[in-house]
């Protein structure tokens, strides 16, 4: 028997590694799964560079398109010519970074995929634990950066739904189905990034005297009601995302075309 | 009313023990510590128990039942079957003294290492002004009752006894925040956080707020604060030289009487 | 046998709740070496479980308040038998306590104006009660360890050795006091985890353990509270004063039955809740006694508009004294307008919004979620009178807290005399605070005049108080302590609980005599090893001393008074003013005496109408030639 951790010399004795008698393990396993499908998903999407842009739709993986190859329609002439690879792989890693570095994602993967620990007072099956403090896990700290840049996305998202109330021929006045998918898509991750521990910290966390700084303690107020619930904003723009990128691959494979409530 | 349930408790010292089978009577609107209470009084006078208040106030009867760390006190029968069977061991993070009673040293060992409040020291007793929006952070870490069941359930040490050394726990990492975020407190309390009570470790998988019996949201406001806090001054350039420029609130200002009322 | 372990300090603290912490923290700063003993862990004393507040006449919410108001209202709620010098000094200090918390890290809620909040409480003229949310006390106990450890971190800086001036022993009960010649020199006791024994040789001692609600069933109290300083110092040889008074609090929840007794703060009355029987009756209105009639509202009405306008309202009646209100409940549960549970309704569901209600009431609000499965922002509480606070206690000098014994001092619940026959809600706490301080301080200029003249702890000392320990376990085959225990505490609620007799308590006292043979035969199993069996078969003979205490000295005061009510004696009488009851220690059991009160100053007495003392006192004690 192990003589660590809860078999350390003079705790005691139970060789149980958990007594727990709940289900404790479906939590981790449904987020092991989800977690691995949108991997999966969007490294295929990611990797593919084809079937992102359906006028007037732009798929979040390749927006904004930087790279001189984008397709037509897409964001217009990008700069970066000398890139051979996709044009998403200029862009995915801010979310990629973003996500992963989050305190929300950080929970899930370090209990679902290390299981350090997969559930509550259930021994982990780790012999040695530093937790962040040493490369490569204390780069988590850079989730501020990803926020700023994370920010920056939510804008040009924004813009795509907006571009995406234009006809395919670029006539304002109209509303397919994909708008209203950009349009949500965009919202959960406005929510999602300002509902950010990170957000809450710089509004005004690290004040210590919210009395002299009203408006600062507001947005923090608000933020933090946002912050409460930063795992559904995660799930539910998680979702959002593969829907958004997924419905644009369809309308650019031609498997589907949209479906339109409102054209001029 | 009243049912026979089937009872294992963990009986033994650092020496060894087991888990030993009992039946006993239980009635309407019983919580667990009632039940071992009329174990030490019907079938084992010497069933070593910890407990004070019995209403979830003083945080003494901390243990496990069926595998999860509780307050024996505040873990009503009702939510148990008639038909399963409970177990109750002693804290598995400490050492076992007897029964159910460990050996919580730790705790102290740690809270002894937290550098005390520090006023400012030009300001008299009854001097002291603070706005009711400055205090409610730290007010919610000060509902703490010190049961020490998130220092219990953090895999940190629970999983890994060498830890003890170099990490406190979330208790005292909240302590921490608690004075950081206080209103008068002078001293920069971040790099104690990180030095000396290892703040890293911390891989905010959040047990520690699962198991709070005060339901105080020990990650998400002040963990992950206290890690944000310490970003500001190690990990975030941007701050550290914005904050040559500007006066930061408490830290380049001890001896502030904030909400400017006159000291008597 | 193994060698005993033994420590010398200057200064001796038993008990380490609010009234022991901040005695060692005064005798530490004083310079002295402190050893601090609790009965269970370091920072979980009885003091974590009061909810109000402190109460201290800073005058932060109303400018009116000072310390002469808070004297007169102390005063009115001991009914005039309070040690007025021990009520002075009480409200004088209290503010000044109460703010170096502050220089501790303590985080009271905040005025407007970023000052220490206060609030309404029963008997308090003003808002008075320094508080946070309804956790107070558990803000006040870990202020004062977070003080000590802060002391303990300065020492460490400055030796190397956190524990170079003080000392915890957590988990250690003392069984006996050692006295050399008459003078405090020490004590014994045994760890609670090992059963390992411990003698301290010291020539100050403060006792504050609390107090002795565990004689009684139906109780706030939790385990420790066995009287264990009580018994401790009249075997020391020191005398009790005014055991016969017992606050029965008002408001216990009384269902489900594991957690009868635990309280329901007064906050809930304070902050607008309201007392109705099972006729949907606000029944307060109709207990309002004479000597507070013009003081408490009539009307519904009138109450109601007390809380927003307090200057041209009077207080409503669920806000009388809390002897008066239980009194009041007790009357209407016996005439059959009780719950079904045998309580009454507190509702403050139909009064307060719900987030008011959880901003204000946190810790009752998942009191009764979690216990009871009650939502109280949405339907009323079942309370009931639950035995609270003992306002007898060891007899000491109102100024230095020393008891007869030279060298033993006592301050908190276990000292009697500042509360007289009542004790008004959050004066408890500012009493642990203003002569747990004033104990600490006197201990150590104790030690400073004794110089090198100490008392000495002897070996036989030590055997006996061993033997005395040790006696359960040569019991073959005796009965469990735990069946004594609950027919005392059934005894103790019955005939000598809320409503007293003379016959009733002369059975109690006949049964009290059994339940000591008994004791005596009471044998425990297993080891010393963290023994609940083995603890409570002493503790047991400490209740019983203070149970035989309570019952002597109630059946003696032929008269009724505040915590204290006799069917057979209904009135309060001016003679029986004149005199405290005084116990000790005597053959195994108690000895009483009666003893005259000291006049009250004539500067105090001014301070009240003379119209308000012809309720309480004789002619002659009136101030001269002003009638």
């Amino acid at each position: 028997m192990a003589t660590t951790g809860v078999h350390s010399p003079g705790r005691a004795q139970i060789d149980a590694r958990t007594l727990r008698k709940d289900r404790w393990w479906l939590q981790p396993l449904l987020t092991f799964l989800a977690l691995t499908f949108f991997v999966v998903y969007s490294a295929w999407r990611v990797f593919s560079g084809s079937n992102y842009y359906s006028a007037p739709y732009i798929s979040l993986f390749y927006s904004p398109c930087l790279a001189t190859e984008c397709v037509e329609g897409a964001h217009p002439g990008g700069p970066i010519s000398w890139w051979m690879l996709s044009p998403a792989l200029l862009i995915a890693w801010i979310p990629l970074t973003f996500r992963f570095s989050c305190y929300y994602y950080r929970k899930a993967y370090y209990r679902s995929f290390w299981l350090s620990p997969p559930a509550c007072a259930v021994a982990e099956p780790h012999g040695g634990y530093s937790g962040e403090r040493r490369l490569p896990l204390i780069l988590n700290n850079v989730h501020r950066y990803a926020f700023y840049l994370a920010l920056i996305l939510n804008v040009v998202l924004t813009i795509d739904a907006i571009l995406a109330l234009q006809t395919p021929q670029g006539q304002w006045g109209y509303v397919g189905l994909g708008t209203l998918i950009l349009f949500a898509n965009a919202a959960a991750l406005w929510l999602y990034t300002l509902s950010c521990h990170s957000c809450r910290n710089a509004v005004g966390g690290r004040i210590t005297h919210f009395s002299k700084h009203p408006v600062r303690y507001k947005m923090w107020t608000f933020i933090s009601k946002l912050n409460e619930h930063h795992m559904l904003w995660a799930w539910v723009s998680l979702c959002t995302v593969v829907l958004a990128d997924f419905y644009v691959y369809l309308l650019a494979s031609g498997r589907i075309s949209d479906l339109v409530f409102f054209s001029v | 009313m009243g049912y026979t349930a089937k009872f294992k408790v963990w009986r033994g010292d650092d020496e060894g023990g087991a888990l030993q089978d009992f039946q006993v009577e239980v009635n309407e609107g019983e919580v667990v510590l009632d039940i071992v209470h009329r174990l030490q009084a019907t079938q084992a006078p010497d069933l070593a128990v910890r407990w004070n208040c019995k209403a979830g106030k003083c945080g003494s009867c901390s243990a496990e039942v069926n595998g999860r760390p509780r307050l024996m006190c505040m873990t009503r029968m009702s939510t148990f079957t008639q038909d399963e069977t409970i177990t109750i061991t002693p804290l598995r993070t400490f050492p076992v003294i007897r029964d159910l009673v460990t050996d919580v040293s730790y705790n102290y060992e740690k809270a002894r290492m937290v550098p005390a409040f520090a006023p400012p020291a030009d300001l008299e007793p009854g001097d002291y002004r603070m706005q009711q929006v400055d205090v409610e952070r730290s007010q919610e870490f000060r509902k703490c009752i010190e049961c020490f069941l998130c220092n219990n359930v953090c895999h940190a040490v629970r999983d890994h006894e060498e830890n003890k050394t170099t990490f406190s726990g979330p208790r005292f990492l909240m302590r921490i925040a608690e004075l950081d975020m206080h209103p008068l407190d002078t001293a920069d309390r971040r790099d104690v956080a990180v030095n000396d009570h290892g703040l890293g470790y911390c891989n905010i998988t959040k047990c520690c707020t699962e198991v709070c019996p005060e339901h105080i949201h020990i990650t998400d406001n002040a963990l992950i604060p206290l890690k944000e806090r310490v970003a500001d001054k190690k990990y975030d350039p941007i701050f550290s030289v914005a904050s040559l420029f500007r006066r930061k609130d408490k830290r380049e200002a001890p001896g502030a009487t904030p909400g400017g009322s006159t000291p008597r | 046998m193994t060698e005993l372990e033994r420590h010398s300090f200057d200064v001796l603290v038993i008990g380490a709740g609010g009234a022991g912490l901040r005695a060692a923290v005064e005798a530490r700063l004083q310079g002295k070496r402190v050893a601090i003993i609790c009965k269970s862990l370091f920072g979980k004393a009885h003091t974590v479980m009061a909810e109000g507040g402190i109460a201290a006449a800073m005058g932060n919410v109303n400018s009116n308040d000072n310390w002469q108001v808070h004297f007169r209202d102390t005063m009115r709620g001991g009914k005039f038998l309070n040690s007025w010098r021990m009520a002075e000094l009480h409200a004088k200090e209290a503010p000044t306590r109460v703010w170096e918390l502050e220089t501790y890290g303590a985080l009271f809620d905040r005025t407007p104006e970023g000052k220490i909040s206060q609030r309404n409480f029963g008997g308090h003229e003003y808002p008075r009660l320094a508080h946070v949310g309804d956790r107070s006390g558990l803000e006040l106990i870990r202020t004062l360890q977070q003080k000590i450890v802060s002391l303990q971190q300065e020492d460490y800086r400055a030796t190397g050795d956190y524990e170079a001036n003080i000392k915890i022993f957590a988990e250690v009960t003392i069984t006996r006091l050692l006295v050399d010649d008459g003078r405090a020199a020490g004590a014994y006791g045994y760890y609670r985890e090992t059963g390992d024994f411990v003698a301290f040789e010291a020539p100050a001692v403060v006792l504050a353990t609390g107090g002795i609600g565990k004689t009684f069933k139906v109780t706030s109290g939790s385990w420790e509270y066995t009287g264990d300083g009580h018994a401790l110092a009249m075997r020391a040889g020191a005398t009790t004063v005014n055991m016969e008074f017992i606050q029965f609090h008002p408001t216990g929840m009384v269902w489900p039955p594991s957690v009868k007794g635990i309280l329901v703060t007064e906050s809930v009355r304070g902050d607008g809740g309201v007392l109705t029987n099972s006729e949907g009756k606000r029944f307060m209105f109709d207990y309002i006694p004479d000597v507070f009639k013009d003081k408490y509202a009539t009307t519904p009405e009138e109450g109601d508009r007390w809380y927003t306008d307090p200057d041209n309202n009077r207080r409503p009646p669920e806000l009388l004294p809390r002897d008066e209100v239980a009194r009041a409940i007790n009357s209407e549960v016996k005439a059959g307008r009780g719950t079904p549970h045998g309580g009454v309704y507190l509702d403050v569901s139909s009064r307060l919004p719900a987030d008011v209600i959880r901003k204000k009431l946190p810790s009752m609000w998942h009191q009764f979620k979690e216990l009871a499965d009650v939502d109280i922002t949405k339907e009323p509480m079942e309370v009931g009178p639950t035995c609270h606070y003992v306002m007898g206690g060891v007899e000491v000098d109102p100024d230095t807290q020393e008891t007869r014994v030279p060298g033993l001092f006592a301050a908190g619940e276990v000292s009697g005399g500042l509360h007289g026959s009542n004790r008004l809600g959050g004066n408890s706490l500012s009493d642990l605070l203003v002569f747990g301080r004033r104990a600490g301080l006197f201990a150590a200029e104790y030690v400073d005049r004794l110089g090198d003249a100490r008392p000495k702890v002897t070996e036989s000392m030590i055997v006996d108080a061993e033997n005395e320990a040790l006696a359960p376990f040569h019991v073959e085959g005796g009965e469990n302590p735990y069946s004594v225990h609950s027919d005392l505490q059934q005894t103790m609620n019955d005939l000598v609980g809320i409503i007293r007799t003379g016959d009733e308590m002369r059975e109690a006292l006949d049964k009290i005599q059994t339940y000591k043979e008994r004791v005596a035969n009471a044998g425990v199993q297993g080891g010393r090893a963290f023994n609940p069996g083995w603890h409570l078969a002493i503790d047991l003979k400490n209740m019983l001393l203070v149970a035989e205490a309570v019952a002597k000295a109630a059946l003696e005061r032929e008269e009724s008074r505040g915590g204290h009510t006799r069917d057979d004696f209904p009135g309060m009488s001016a003679e029986w003013r004149q005199l405290n009851i005084v116990c000790r220690a005597h053959d195994g059991g108690v000895e009483i005496e009666r003893q005259p009160l000291v006049p009250m100053r004539e500067d105090l007495l001014e301070l009240f109408d003379v119209s308000e003392l012809k309720k309480y006192m004789t002619e002659a004690e009136l101030p001269k030639g002003e009638h």
